[in-house]
């Protein structure tokens, strides 16, 4: 993991800036360069959000351009493929298969197009998971976050060690205990 | 030791280091975290001003008083604090004045995508604009620098990109400057006209000198390579790096004034010169007043964001390869489940009424389905856009209403209400009360009766504050309270006069506990949808039936109250 842009994707209010935060501490531990860029105001109310994790030797730019994210890491399922062009070719989508109704489809203007991920199941690699589901076995429906960590470290080759260690310095402590066992089923799915 | 900040905890920890005794501010996105921060610093005095106006005028005083002081707002925010800014720019300053202002190309958040430094040019007043987070810290403490050196304040400029982007900061001890003496001197700080002539004249003079060593400046960086030539500042200069490899690149750390000797040497040794600058041309059309051929605005945009997938494709040809895009539901910005403007909203949808709006998170009221607003203009215009609807067509009166935050209506609505009152108006202005600042994160102000640090302070009350205005009828009521509202709307509509109703209830986000109930939809509904009228996110279509997400839901009760068939009830979580 020398060079990697991850871009993580969600709706307002899932937690993907902890999430980017957890991921700059990791590259901050490993000495690497690193920038994320994150998204604030308007779009953070149940909209669409867009958070950059940029690491490797030296970062430039704390964007990520269409085509250059080595992984989308997309805590909904639709969001999963409304960044698909973001992706570089060859490279990987995991994605956290609950279903947030976006407000076209609450009111019925559109339906939930639930077979979304097959349109890209051809162009790239698609991990997918159940984060929703394990958050909940473990009584903790707000660590979607951390599970979705605990997968994408296993995927990307990163100890154990190391991701809890930083998770460990980014969550507040009294959530520690929790997040600490979403991290475990994310990373040993 | 290196910390991985904010390009805003970047500003922070610049005005902690550069000894700042007074931070003042407005909240506003992307400028918001500069302040929060700085208030974790108990060196610093910080405040939320009622607007940047005030806010600013607080860190003019404090900078005549003899105190580093820094004041931070969105790029509108400049609109507001423009006459202290223009006038104090004659002043110069005692200790160093620095006004942070955070464009936001691209309008992630904001109204409009105007170009601050426009604002430097005008007010003539330097300028300077970091890159990244360790160059938001350093460039803060050169700016007080050159504030206090060339005896001027000096604006600070952000993007949205570098605000709120993170990167690796170096961070320091704090150096103490200690007070410097005040004293008094009416030709510098008085600015009647005698005075201010003989102060026009000053910044003639300092401008000149800083149009010369600006060349020398350290922050004006050169660096060559290539016969290609691109000239950039701030964010776009870290998509240039990122971009291209083999061009010759001259960063401009200062971007008023330009340092056209500098820029001459520059062009010079390039066959061909590109201008990357979102926005305005500023840097282009400074460029090309000196006699240089350069290509700018032909080939990039001027609105919107420039990434570096653009800046390769139009200097060398390269396009990225990349899959394509895939249709899916758009998915925008909402109320919050529980948000106590929802139901409001609701009513004046269904009364189907004009309605004058804001800026908060109530113009969310204007999208499907709940599309309530007809206006938007600028912090607190909704007062006076009904006050002059109603003028144009005094039918208005009858069936529009002017809706305003909490902090809005402090901010610069409280001005609307005094005109309406005095100019006997007719306006029913609707004050939504959630008792916070709450699109930027959730701020105190005046009338939450908490300070930036959540100190206890005197809590404004607005029923006085609009009694005190001229309103001779006003009424407080609950959000939730959907029926009373209706009653009380139409009641004020054929009130003959100003009339205010504060609708009353905390952002559903203040409160993060889970509500032990939630609502549940039950076999005695008929699947009318009526419910769905008020574009809850947690009310969904479930295979043609209505649901209740209960993980959203936050039992306010709104949907119950609407459901004539009592097929919304209250269960246990």
């Amino acid at each position: 993991m020398i060079k990697c842009n991850i871009m993580i994707v969600g709706v307002g209010g899932q937690g993907t800036l902890l999430a980017s935060r957890i991921l700059g501490k990791l590259a901050s531990d490993k000495n690497l360069d690193c920038k994320l860029s994150e998204v604030h105001g308007m779009a953070q109310r149940g909209g669409s959000v867009v958070t950059f994790v940029k690491m490797g030797e030296k970062i430039h730019s704390p964007i990520i351009d269409e085509g250059e994210a080595d992984i989308i890491l997309s805590f909904e399922k639709l969001e999963a493929v409304r960044y698909i062009n973001y992706l570089k070719k060859g490279g990987t989508v995991i994605v956290n298969t609950q279903q947030i109704y976006p407000m076209p489809v609450i009111t019925g203007k559109c339906p939930y197009p639930t077979d979304i991920l097959s349109e890209i199941e051809n162009t790239c690699k698609v991990i997918k998971l159940d984060a929703l589901k394990i958050a909940e076995e473990i009584k903790n429906p707000k660590s979607v976050n951390v599970v979705m960590i605990g997968k994408l470290a296993k995927t990307m080759d990163i100890s154990f060690e190391d991701i809890k260690k930083a998770v460990e310095s980014t969550v507040p402590q009294k959530t520690l205990e929790g997040n600490l066992e979403a991290l475990k089923r994310g990373y040993n799915l | 030791m290196k910390k991985l900040l904010l390009g805003n905890q970047g500003i922070a920890q610049g005005a902690y280091e550069a000894g700042v005794k007074v931070a003042t501010a407005y909240p506003g996105t992307p400028s918001t975290e500069i302040t929060e921060n700085i208030a974790k610093f108990n060196e610093i005095y910080a405040e939320w001003a009622p607007n940047e106006k005030v806010a600013l005028e607080v860190a003019i005083g404090a900078s005549i008083a003899g105190a580093r002081s820094i004041v931070s707002m969105k790029h509108v925010g400049v609109n507001v604090a423009a006459d202290p800014l223009f006038t104090y720019a004659y002043c110069g300053v005692n200790a160093g004045l620095v006004l942070v202002c955070c464009d936001d190309p691209g309008m992630h958040s904001s109204q409009n995508e105007q170009d601050s430094r426009y604002y430097a040019i005008s007010a003539h007043v330097p300028m300077l604009e970091p890159s990244d987070s360790n160059e938001a810290k350093e460039f803060t403490k050169l700016a007080f620098e050159i504030s206090e050196k060339y005896d001027t304040p000096v604006m600070l400029r952000m993007t949205t990109r570098v605000s709120h982007s993170q990167s690796f900061v170096e961070c320091l001890e704090r150096k103490e400057i200690p007070l410097k003496e005040y004293k008094k001197d009416i030709t510098k700080y008085a600015m009647m006209p005698a005075m201010a002539r003989g102060r026009r004249v000053a910044v003639k003079e300092r401008e000149e000198k800083l149009l010369k060593d600006c060349n020398d400046l350290k922050i004006n960086i050169a660096e060559y390579k290539g016969k290609t030539g691109v000239i950039c500042a701030g964010d776009t200069y870290s998509y240039v790096k990122e971009a291209l490899s083999d061009v010759s690149v001259l960063k401009l750390g200062m971007v008023n004034p330009l340092p056209e000797k500098l820029i001459k040497e520059f062009c010079l040794k390039c066959d061909k010169i590109y201008i990357v600058e979102e926005m305005e041309p500023v840097i282009e059309n400074a460029v090309k007043k000196l006699g240089i051929n350069c290509i700018g605005k032909e080939v990039f945009p001027v609105q919107g964001e420039i990434f570096p997938s653009l800046i390769k494709e139009k200097i060398t040809g390269e396009k990225t390869d990349k899959i394509s895009s895939v249709e899916v539901p758009q998915r925008p910005p909402v109320m919050c489940a529980g948000c106590p403007h929802r139901g409001v909203f609701y009513v004046l949808s269904k009364l189907k009424l004009t309605v004058t709006g804001d800026i908060g998170c109530y113009t969310l009221g204007a999208q499907p389905p709940l599309s309530a607003v007809d206006t938007v203009i600028c912090m607190g215009a909704s007062v006076g856009v009904n006050h002059g609807f109603i003028k144009a067509n005094p039918q208005f009166s009858k069936n529009s209403v002017a809706v305003i935050g909490d902090s809005t209506f402090v901010h610069s609505g409280i001005t609307g209400l005094i005109d309406a009152v005095y100019n006997k108006g007719k306006t029913t202005l609707i004050i939504l009360d959630n008792s916070t600042t709450g699109m930027t994160g959730h701020q105190n102000h005046p009338a939450t009766g908490l300070t930036i640090r959540n100190e206890q302070t005197h809590c404004l009350n607005l029923k006085d504050v609009c009694i005190a205005c001229g309103a001779k009828k006003v009424d407080e009521v609950h959000s939730f309270d959907i029926e009373k509202i209706e009653s009380l709307i139409k009641e004020h509509l054929s009130y003959d006069g100003v009339s205010v109703i504060i609708a009353k209830e905390p952002c559903a986000l203040l409160n993060k506990k889970m509500k032990e109930k939630v609502y549940f939809v039950n076999d005695k509904c008929v699947n009318c949808r009526a419910c769905m009228k008020l574009g809850c996110p947690a009310l969904q279509i479930t295979d043609g039936k209505v649901e209740v997400n209960k993980e959203l839901c936050t039992d306010c009760g709104l949907c119950g109250k609407l459901c004539k068939f009592g097929a919304l009830t209250e269960v246990d979580r």
